[in-house]
């Protein structure tokens, strides 16, 4: 564990001592800004839930486009620029590295969300909003976010690149937003399977609307799980291949 | 230190590494040589545990690289030919990340990074972010991120590539001053600097291990010819002559006028260097300059590596 954290360590100093941290935080909060001021709040009047649910809904996209553009250079870099070599000839293990990799990420996304913390902030000063329906939606930000983190994660160890690592990545992301689209077009037990695995639909709106179900936890967790062990499983063939 | 047996590595139907095996002691600096592509990278990759044999064995500090890999990457600093380094660290918290990387305990971590910087003079870049380095400093920050953890064997591919003359000088130095501490094994495709470096050359030629052994050794193994090159005041007949009744000498090549200033270059079957040394002083002749250099191994090389290579890169 050590390990990772130091892996962890070097890789969030890395994001802010570059522009990349700086670009995806600022470009990430303009955009959720404009969002928040245009559609959540809107013109029309609201009840104060129903703004932080609207909220949630949109910082959730930006949530899983931050964590693409975070994770997309994760191992493509490494690969690209050959520093990979040096945790291939040190005694970690595969694991302890991607790991490490996906916590610097998400400790990355946590300190994004926590600035976009004014926003919500905002309604609590000016309306009514429980402390419960914050802390579920960003949870659920938190969760999402790190999703969207591991799945990239995963394409950015199998491609060659970062460029390609991106855009197997949005595809990944993408493939698993829409299955609650592909649900409504099939019949079970396809309908039931697909809408499950739906990143965003069923998993998401209890949560922007306050309510934490442990299946919904449970679900965000194996999809991490899930792809963080494709991406070590990914890293040891490597030693075979080359 | 290392052993190797029978180390074999194919990708599909290429065989990269064919049935490899040798030694390498304590304290030795052994120079793989070969041509691209000749399976130098693709053999120490094995050694550095981060490609697995497709069969055969390899032993580094008493640990399998197959069974121990862990151990084996304890006891090995690894430079790649492009060094791993991150552009936006500076030389000391590099250092130290890659010095706990490698299971440096905390409380001797400064005392190691301290110890690598003044191995490999780093002092002067210190302050300065990787990425603005000169590709000479980089190559060392490679070598002080391979030593950092004192490992008993060091594995530098190709770390003078890319180097301009001064710093393959300082870089030849370096790693000549690393014997002390360390087992070095270095590959390289440019002969003379393999040569001026290593006690033992390993020749490598489409994946086999095609000749072993010190560069005497090598050239001794086919009889090669040496080079002596005398520059005189006064080429006189009585040299001539005397030069002419060494039977180890097989060509006598002499530029300039009789009687003149003239450059001899001498291709001997032997170490003749004493007799002719000897047949100048009885001529009376003023000898100005003496070298000699074992221009055979640079065909022995080519003859080894076989004649799809003649126009090889040996050259640089």
């Amino acid at each position: 564990m050590s390990k990772s954290l130091l892996i962890a360590r070097r890789e969030l100093s890395s994001f802010f001592s570059t522009w990349t941290g700086y670009i995806i935080i600022a470009v990430a909060l303009i955009i959720e800004g404009l969002l928040f001021n245009a559609f959540a709040i809107g013109s029309t009047p609201k009840y104060s839930a129903d703004v932080l649910a609207d909220f949630f809904y949109f910082a959730s996209g930006i949530s899983i486009v931050a964590g693409l553009f975070l994770a997309m250079r994760l191992v493509a870099e490494e690969k690209q620029t050959g520093t990979i070599v040096l945790f291939n000839t040190s005694p970690i293990t595969e694991r302890q590295l991607i790991y490490g990799k996906f916590i610097s990420a998400v400790l990355f996304t946590v300190i994004f969300l926590l600035m976009t913390m004014y926003m919500p902030a905002l309604i609590f000063v000016n309306g009514k909003v429980s402390l419960g329906h914050l802390s579920s939606g960003y949870l659920m930000l938190l969760l999402i976010g790190a999703s969207a983190i591991a799945i990239t994660l995963f394409a950015s160890t199998i491609a060659p690149n970062q460029l390609i690592a991106g855009i197997l990545g949005a595809f990944l992301i993408v493939s698993f937003l829409v299955l609650w689209i592909v649900s409504d077009v099939v019949d079970d037990p396809f309908k039931k399977l697909f809408t499950y695995l739906a990143l965003h639909n069923m998993h998401f709106n209890p949560f922007a609307k306050g309510i934490v179900h442990t299946r919904d936890i449970i679900y965000y967790f194996s999809v991490s799980f899930f792809f963080l062990e494709c991406s070590v499983r990914a890293l040891e063939a490597r030693r075979w291949r080359g | 230190m290392i052993v190797v047996e029978n180390l074999s590595k194919h990708f599909g139907s290429k065989h990269a590494v064919d049935q490899v095996s040798f030694q390498i002691l304590d304290n030795e600096i052994v120079g793989i040589l070969g041509l691209n592509g000749a399976g130098k990278s693709t053999i120490l990759k094995m050694l550095g545990t981060f490609l697995l044999p497709s069969s055969g064995k390899a032993m580094v500090a008493g640990y399998s690289v197959i069974d121990n890999p862990d151990e084996v990457r304890r006891n090995i600093g690894y430079l790649p030919d492009l060094p791993p380094l991150y552009n936006e660290m500076t030389v000391v918290p590099y250092l130290k990340f890659v010095a706990r990387l490698k299971d440096v305990p905390v409380n001797k971590v400064l005392s190691y990074v301290d110890e690598a910087i003044e191995k490999t003079n780093l002092s002067e870049a210190v302050g300065v972010k990787l990425g603005a380095l000169s590709h000479g400093f980089r190559q060392r920050v490679g070598i002080a991120s391979a030593l950092v953890h004192k490992p008993k064997v060091l594995i530098l591919d190709e770390p003078i590539n890319g180097l301009d003359p001064v710093q393959i000088v300082g870089m030849r130095d370096l790693v000549i001053g690393l014997k002390s501490d360390h087992t070095v094994i270095l590959s390289s495709h440019i002969l003379s600097e393999i040569t001026k470096t290593c006690d033992r050359i390993l020749i490598i030629d489409k994946g086999t291990l095609v000749a072993e052994g010190s560069e005497q050794e090598l050239a001794r193994g086919i009889g090669q010819n040496m080079k002596l090159t005398c520059e005189v005041d006064n080429l006189s007949d009585n040299l001539r002559n005397a030069l002419d009744e060494i039977p180890e000498i097989k060509t006598i090549d002499v530029m300039g006028p009789p009687n003149a200033r003239a450059r001899l270059v001498l291709e001997t079957t032997a170490d003749v260097r004493s007799k002719v040394a000897g047949a100048v002083v009885h001529s009376g002749t003023d000898l100005l300059s003496f070298t000699s250099e074992n221009a055979g191994l640079e065909s022995l090389f080519m003859k080894l590596v076989g004649t799809d290579h003649q126009k090889g890169d040996l050259s640089e």
